[in-house]
């Protein structure tokens, strides 16, 4: 599959070439790319956040919230699409689950750690003033666990769009196609369709930052009010994906 | 010829993968197939994958752990390594891959190179993250008691570490044992190989097999390392 290619100079300025020689190609492949990826971050995050927002409010399940989900971020995404593969065939549908299962549980757990860890003392405040629970959830505990939230939807975004180039593999509809087949598109190819897949994953995490921050309430923004608790398990491994 | 077709069924070509098996219409998981390949696909795969996880992670390892310590003694080096820690692993893997072969051939080197490259962001940032979390205060106590500075390091600001060092650890274990199953594209190692050997003669059992050793393995390390850092750090059990 993989052919004796050489690497120099050329093949850089190469890539740039490919990538302006079959712009029309290559445009197609960004958006089908961008489109399963928006798919699988749709799915992940209408599964994900009502959960981690909820069992977060109720401060329950923590269990589930961080172990379940760790559980399933364990899973290698290759793995999960050879599992369905079987089942559901060549296609989309088999690497959209593959890809809900890698960005849903990073969603579930930084939303449940957002809204959970609110300073209780706010919530206590809330409650005083004769806030409804319903309300408690929308006016205050959202709000203020809107950053973290976002975070984990902004890491969910970088990983499927990264991952999403396995689509190759089985069907393809994706950047994949161009990287998973050197023969056809030699190495230069490769390389120009890969810094394609970087140049989108960044753009993903610098879309979902700015959506923070429009949405982010302006009293917040440096106030730093999302204080979590001080026993705080996922919080190193949010460090770790987001730095 | 005649005995060929006394069974009644239909001539099936045995392509040498599963004799028992290819007759039962490529079945979800024919457990003839996995019996009759563990010793000599399977099994070797899954120790190779055990290698390439464990000494991809161990050098990633000795690199961040390093990076870290002098990060944290020197604090303008911690932004310059996480940038480049963090571009390391924007690159997307098979990419990558695929770019080193020229340079260091189809071989376990390569995969290793990639594999490593993608431990450090990880490995560096929990750690000296782990780190800079040991309350000033405490060091504080423990220069007081008139510990040197390499003794405060050694004994109260690694142990506390600890935690955010093993979670690192944890993700960058999972996050290799996945990469790993891509890697075999370029390099046949590792459970990857029978993935791909399956899937290019579409043959359910051989890649379905493959691919849930490969999710037994990442979730039985991952369960492993969890309870190596509860039996490191007994003050946290102590305390909840």
């Amino acid at each position: 599959m993989i052919v004796a290619a050489t690497l120099n100079g050329h093949t850089f300025v190469d890539a740039f070439r490919f990538l302006w020689d079959d712009r029309s190609f290559v445009g197609q492949k960004v958006l089908e790319h961008v489109g399963l990826s928006a798919v699988a971050v749709g799915i992940a995050a209408a599964i994900a956040l009502p959960i981690g927002v909820w069992l977060g409010h109720i401060h329950r399940a923590a269990f589930v919230a961080i172990n379940l989900s760790n559980l399933l971020r364990a899973l290698p995404s290759l793995a999960v699409i050879s599992i369905f593969l079987p089942i559901l065939g060549i296609g989309h549908a088999v690497v959209v689950i593959a890809l809900v299962v890698l960005g849903a549980p990073l969603i579930l757990t930084n939303s449940w750690v957002a809204v959970d860890g609110v300073d209780p003392d706010i919530v206590e405040a809330a409650r005083g003033m004769g806030l409804t629970p319903l309300q408690i959830l929308l006016g205050v505990e959202l709000p203020l666990a809107l950053p973290l939230i976002f975070a984990g939807i902004r890491t969910a975004a970088v990983y499927v769009v990264a991952t999403a180039t396995l689509a190759g593999v089985v069907g393809g509809g994706s950047l994949g196609d161009i990287i998973f087949n050197q023969p056809t598109y030699f190495l230069s190819g490769v390389i120009g369709a890969a810094l394609l897949v970087s140049a989108l994953a960044f753009a993903a995490y610098f879309l979902f930052t700015l959506l923070e921050r429009l949405l982010t309430p302006r009293g917040l923004r440096h106030a730093g009010a999302v204080r979590l608790h001080e026993e705080e398990p996922p919080v190193v491994f949010e460090a770790a994906v987001t730095s | 010829m005649t005995p060929l077709l006394a069974g009644g069924g239909p001539v099936i070509p045995n392509y040498g993968k599963a004799t028992g098996c290819i007759a039962n219409d490529n079945a979800f998981l024919c457990p003839k197939w996995v019996q009759e390949h563990w010793g000599d696909t399977l099994q070797p795969a899954l120790v190779q994958h055990v290698y390439l996880t464990a000494i991809a992670v161990g050098i990633g390892f000795a690199i961040a752990f390093l990076c870290a310590l002098a990060a944290h003694r020197f604090g303008w080096l911690a932004p310059p390594i996480s940038v480049f820690t963090a571009f390391l692993y924007t690159v997307p893997s098979i990419a990558l891959f695929q770019v080193l072969v020229p340079i260091t051939g189809i071989t376990i080197t390569t995969i290793e190179i990639g594999l490593v490259g993608y431990t450090l962001l990880v490995l560096f940032g929990n750690t000296l993250a782990g780190l800079r979390s040991v309350p000033p205060d405490v060091i504080e106590a423990a220069r007081g008691m008139g510990l040197t500075r390499l003794q405060v390091l050694r004994r109260v600001e690694l142990p506390l570490a600890v935690p955010a060092i093993g979670a690192g650890i944890r993700i960058a274990v999972v996050t290799t044992i996945s990469l790993a199953t891509v890697a075999a594209y370029i390099t046949p190692y590792g459970l990857g190989k029978p993935i791909f050997d399956g899937l290019q003669i579409d043959y359910h059992t051989e890649y379905v097999m493959a691919g849930l050793l490969a999710i037994a393995l990442a979730l039985v390390a991952d369960a492993v390392l969890v309870l190596v850092q509860r039996s490191l750090t007994p003050w946290r059990r102590a305390r909840a």
